[in-house]
């Protein structure tokens, strides 16, 4: 899993029949302090995250399937969490 | 996945079987800023919609094959969505 920073949303009207109904979340990657790594993804969001929280982003799709619960969707990074802090020495 | 410009179509004579007719599109990758990122990449057109010039959201990797029908094709790349709008906020 990787920890990111939501930074806005896309939205789009013809899209997957599996994204129907599903938020769209543009995610800042971000080191462990919480500095941005200038890198980005998109990933389907399965907790409620909003604008710059920080989260928890479960890049990979077997199991992106499993918690979005499809045998077949086409998504491989699902936000799996709401970051309240990062401790790091 | 990442967001992507269509920036032209790739008109295939002979395909693997289970990829007739779905559409091959020139994607420019995008950074957060929708500014060009990279070397532009093949994608399959799972929507059969993205035109010239269009804002798209693709994926890479075994995810891309499994957005088109039959699933098991020979795809690493592909578009998912056609994006209307990105709404930045923070």
């Amino acid at each position: 899993m990787i920890l990111g920073r939501v930074i806005g949303e896309i939205h789009g009207t013809i899209k997957h029949p599996f994204y129907e109904s599903r938020r769209l979340l543009v995610i800042e990657k971000i080191d462990q302090y919480c500095k941005p790594t200038g890198d980005y993804l998109i990933a389907a969001d399965s907790v409620g995250a909003g604008a710059d929280e920080r989260v928890l982003v479960l890049d990979e799709g077997n199991g992106a399937r499993q918690v979005l619960d499809s045998k077949d969707g086409p998504v491989r990074s699902v936000v799996v969490g709401i970051v309240d802090d990062v401790m790091c020495d | 996945m990442l967001l992507g410009r269509v920036i032209g179509q790739v008109v295939p004579c002979i395909v693997t079987p289970g990829l007739e007719g779905v559409p091959m599109l020139l994607v420019q990758p995008l950074d957060k800023t929708l500014k060009p990122k990279g070397k532009a990449i093949v994608a399959a057109d799972s929507t059969r919609m993205a035109g010239l010039g269009e804002l798209v959201s693709y994926e890479g990797g075994r995810e891309a094959a499994m957005a088109l029908d039959p699933s098991f094709v020979p795809v690493d790349h592909a578009i998912i969505a056609i994006v209307d709008g990105v709404n930045i906020t923070a």
